[in-house]
């Protein structure tokens, strides 16, 4: 099959306007015929449910979660990217997509990203409208900073809670319209399959995590919101139920699965205590605006603090290296994410970490509280110095933090056209679940902007367009595809029951993550990656013959859903390993030892690598087939990023 | 490096809504000072399935304090003994070497236990959706800064705004009372303008589906407010019970 992207002709900034006049449109009276069904309710799930119920369409939402507001939206920091301009610092809707895909690191389709600029202004106007209480000046008007490395002032943001108030935004818009009878909704139901009828999606079939219950769902249109994969990393900053499993069994069924390795590390997180940690907390990046990054000199120094006989107020400045203000003068501390993860981890590679683990640097703010005060630094970060100290019991306004990157967000996804339609007809993917905005690095607070612009200003648009090819007949769910497709998700369930091996599933998963951290991370070499290639195939035999999964299928059971997920994550493991073999560039989030500058600096190779890399799902255990949808860059001029 | 210690749990294990429970007691041994509660919970879970027996069941996600899945009542207090924190953000740092906790589920009529510590908040849901909400539709509306706001009220709105809908507030009150999670929806939306125009509304919606559900009255003893991992304030309960008022004498709207 040949990747068609569906770009549309013109200039750029007229593609989008155009578009939608192009598009069909479903006759009012019609609308009530349809119905759709939309799995997962953070950001991109909840907005584009209740705009879709708003339009007349019937809705129904699942998730795995005990209400939509549960969703990982949640837990987004900084804030929201929009290109309002408010501050008449030089910002505009060609600045942010320019910015956007520079800092996607020219991996990104230049008609979607202009697009997410484009809607951002009217994601900011929507959610102000529907009572979000962002930051506001005195004088009434919204506030904005600078984050992430930006040069303009573009960021809007809710304290240190953006998303969570983002998502109880666009959660009352739901709750709206649960309440006039047009969505319904499935708290704690997974999704574990899609059925597929004719080449067309046609609805899922779920699992009711509290009976057991297998159930099945027709509608006309399947809209997958359901986030990112950083789970397989086992530690990531994703919440524990993050999972790849709804994506995967679309990609199963025919979805193509679009540069699964480019995965984001962010910067400023906790650092790992030990074993026992269950998963990693992330401290917004606008630290980084007055927290300066260093690490001890030497081995030796460094050797001292580890073994705790020297503390860091010990340490003269000239025996400290302030390394991304040494290599980068004109960013320093604000470079782009993947920059300061990659040469955190370098210092600590060379030797110079710190903490007892010795896998941390230094974040420190007492030049700050010198030059502030500590009430105005309190003022700025006072919840994130709070949640610091809760969780390491260290006062970061008397020693500097220790931090450490950690897997964050994923900007690969399922494939989707334009119209953020799969390869499968009527199977549309959301949010951070698909990979079209992003390139092989996500710029800070462009995540929620995202997930709002999907759900709130594309898709209604575009699966209008995709109903009204179709017509509205009722969808027949006595098609046999759908009693087959319920039918192997049973099997699936019995088979992982059926394990009663030795070996927790918590213990497979943990495995996992190790292998990917270590081959398939930050740095990656060809015989890293072979080697974890065979390590992944070699734990997912063993997870089918030696794992746990206690209980039963008829009734609450955690261990079963987890297995589920892990045995997903062994099989997503493996592809992400082979993306990043054939990616024989360093580019974004990711660094290929064999690709590198003079300098030592990520070499991208834009003559072999300027494509998506698109997986097609084979048949169990054979290799995916990789297709390539070449990008082209008629407005931006592709460059090497510097930062220095 | 921080130290371990050994502990006695007495669990609240229950298998499904309609089994009676009961508290059943674990040795939870080699405890790291650095883990979280719920990691805790996760070593003894490890060691059940090991052994072929059923893991305890809990509600978590993000464990970092924000999604409000994660509940759990320790030592007779919800979230645990310490102030402004939610369970998943309690370390072990917070116990002593020798100690016994006693882990118990939401105690609450309108939030029936699921399984062991688990309970359902569907409750919660159907009050959001009586009332929660500004009514207005995707597009069409005015540019965000054409509602300019005082910071004063914005600051105000937003601290109603961070209740997590976690359900501490009940599982605190001696009336299982959901009158400070009710408050703070109808707080936030009545401080700013976008929520005038239902205002009088909203909030009758909201405390008739709050009745119907079958939560207790308020008796102003305050303990939500002193277990509230978020800190959401009392005054939102003064708030509501004024725009509750009002609305009865003089702004009775029939509402759907």
């Amino acid at each position: 099959m040949k990747l068609d992207a569906k770009i549309p002709e013109g200039p750029l900034a007229e593609k989008w306007s155009k578009h939608k006049f192009n598009l069909k449109l479903v006759n009012p009276a019609n609308k009530r015929k349809y119905t759709v069904l939309v799995v997962g309710t953070g950001l991109a799930g909840a907005s584009a449910a209740a705009s879709l119920a708003e339009l007349g369409y019937n809705v129904k939402t699942f998730c795995f979660q005990d209400s939509p507001r549960r969703a990982h939206s949640i837990a987004a920091q900084g804030g929201i990217n929009a290109a309002k301009n408010y501050r008449n610092d030089g910002d505009s809707v060609y600045r942010l997509f320019y910015d956007t895909i520079k800092g996607g690191d020219y991996r990104s389709r230049e008609g979607n990203v202009y697009r997410l600029a484009e809607v951002s202004v009217n994601i900011i106007d929507q959610c102000v409208a529907q009572g979000v209480p962002f930051a506001r000046e005195y004088g009434g008007l919204l506030d904005n900073r600078s984050f992430g490395g930006a040069q303009v002032s573009r960021t809007f943001y809710a304290r240190g809670q953006t998303g969570q108030q983002l998502l109880l935004g666009a959660y009352s818009a739901l709750n709206r319209q649960i309440h006039e009878g047009k969505v319904k909704s499935y708290n704690r139901h997974e999704m574990l399959d899609v059925v597929v009828v004719d080449g067309k999606a046609q609805g899922i079939v779920t699992r009711d995590l509290i009976t057991g219950e297998i159930e099945t769902h027709a509608g006309h249109a399947v809209l997958l919101c359901t986030g990112g994969y950083g789970n397989v990393f086992y530690l990531s900053t994703n919440a524990m139920g993050c999972n790849v499993t709804a994506a995967w069994k679309a990609h199963k069924r025919g979805a193509y699965f679009a540069n699964p390795c480019f995965t984001q590390i962010h910067p400023t997180c906790i650092p790992v205590t030990g074993d026992h940690q269950s998963k990693l907390t992330l401290m917004s990046e606008s630290l980084r605006n007055d927290g300066r990054v260093w690490a001890p000199k030497t081995q030796e120094i460094a050797e001292k603090l580890r073994r705790g006989e020297i503390k860091s107020s010990e340490i003269k400045e000239e025996d400290r290296d302030y390394f991304l203000e040494r290599k980068y003068p004109a960013f320093g501390n604000l470079v782009p994410r993947d920059v300061a993860s990659r040469n955190a981890k370098e210092a600590v590679d060379n030797g110079l970490g710190v903490g007892s683990s010795g896998k941390a640097v230094f974040l420190d703010f007492a030049d700050a509280i010198a030059r502030l005060g500590e009430d105005t630094v309190r003022a700025k970060y006072g919840n994130l110095f709070d949640m610091y100290y809760q969780i390491t019991d260290e006062n970061p306004y008397k020693q500097p933090m220790r931090i450490y990157p950690a897997v964050h967000y994923t900007m690969g996804g399922l494939w989707v056209d334009y119209n953020l339609q799969t390869t499968v007809s009527g199977l549309y993917c959301l949010g951070e679940a698909n990979f079209s905005d992003h390139g092989a690095n996500r710029l800070g607070a462009s995540a929620l902007m995202q997930g709002l612009a999907d759900g709130y200003f594309v898709i209604p648009y575009t699966v209008g367009d995709y109903l009204a090819t179709i017509g509205p007949k009722a969808i027949d769910e006595s098609h046999p595809a759908f009693a087959e497709t319920k039918q192997a998700v049973i099997g699936r369930i019995n088979k992982l029951l059926s394990l009663k091996g030795t070996r927790t599933v918590d213990d497979y998963h943990r495995e996992l993550g190790h292998i990917m951290w270590e081959y398939c991370g930050m740095a990656r070499t060809e015989e890293g990656l072979t080697k974890a290639k065979g390590l992944i195939r070699e734990l997912r035999e063993d997870f089918w013959k030696n794992a746990i999964v206690p209980g039963t299928n008829n009734e609450f059971n955690q261990s079963l859903e987890k297995a589920g997920r892990v045995a997903d994550f062994l099989e997503l493991g493996e592809l992400m390993v082979d993306d990043a073999l054939q990616r024989k560039e360093s580019c974004g989030g990711h660094f290929r030892l064999e690709s590198q500058t003079e300098e030592g600096e990520a070499l991208r190779d834009d003559e072999n690598f300027a494509y998506v890399a698109a997986w097609e799902y084979k048949a169990d255990g054979a290799p995916e087939e990789l297709h390539k949808e070449e990008l082209v860059y008629e407005n931006v001029k592709l460059t090497q990023r510097s930062y220095k | 490096m921080s130290g371990h210690m050994n502990l006695t749990l007495k669990v609240w294990r229950q298998k499904s809504p309609q089994d009676k429970g009961g508290f059943v007691t674990y040795k939870a041994d080699g405890i790291s000072e650095d883990m979280s509660f719920l990691e805790m919970l996760d070593v003894v879970n490890e060691g059940l399935i090991k052994k072929g027996d059923d893991p305890i069941h809990f509600d978590h996600d993000c464990r970092e304090g924000i999604c409000g899945m994660c509940s759990l009542y320790i030592n007779g207090r919800p979230h645990g003994p310490k102030r402004a924190v939610t369970t998943c953000q309690l370390h072990m740092r917070s116990f002593k070497d020798g100690e016994t906790i006693t882990i118990e589920p939401w105690r609450a009529a309108a939030f029936p236990v699921i399984k062991d510590l688990s309970t359902n908040r569907a409750a919660f849901e159907r009050i959001q959706q009586a009332g929660g909400y500004v009514s207005v539709n995707t597009g069409g509306v005015p540019d965000a800064n054409e509602i300019p706001i005082p910071k004063v009220i914005a600051d105000e709105a937003f601290n109603s705004a961070t209740c997590i809908q976690c359900g501490a507030c009940v599982a605190a009150c001696k009336n299982s009372s959901a009158m400070l999670f009710v408050s703070a929806k109808v707080s936030q939306l009545a401080l700013l303008p976008q929520g005038q125009q239902e205002r009088y509304r909203r909030v009758q919606a909201m405390v008739a589906q709050m009745d119907a559900e079958g939560f207790g009255n308020c008796t102003n003893t305050g303990a939500c407010e002193a277990e509230c991992p978020k800190e959401i304030s009392l005054t939102n309960i003064a708030r509501m019970n004024r725009e509750y008022f009002t609305a009865k004498f003089f702004k009775e709207e029939e509402i759907h």
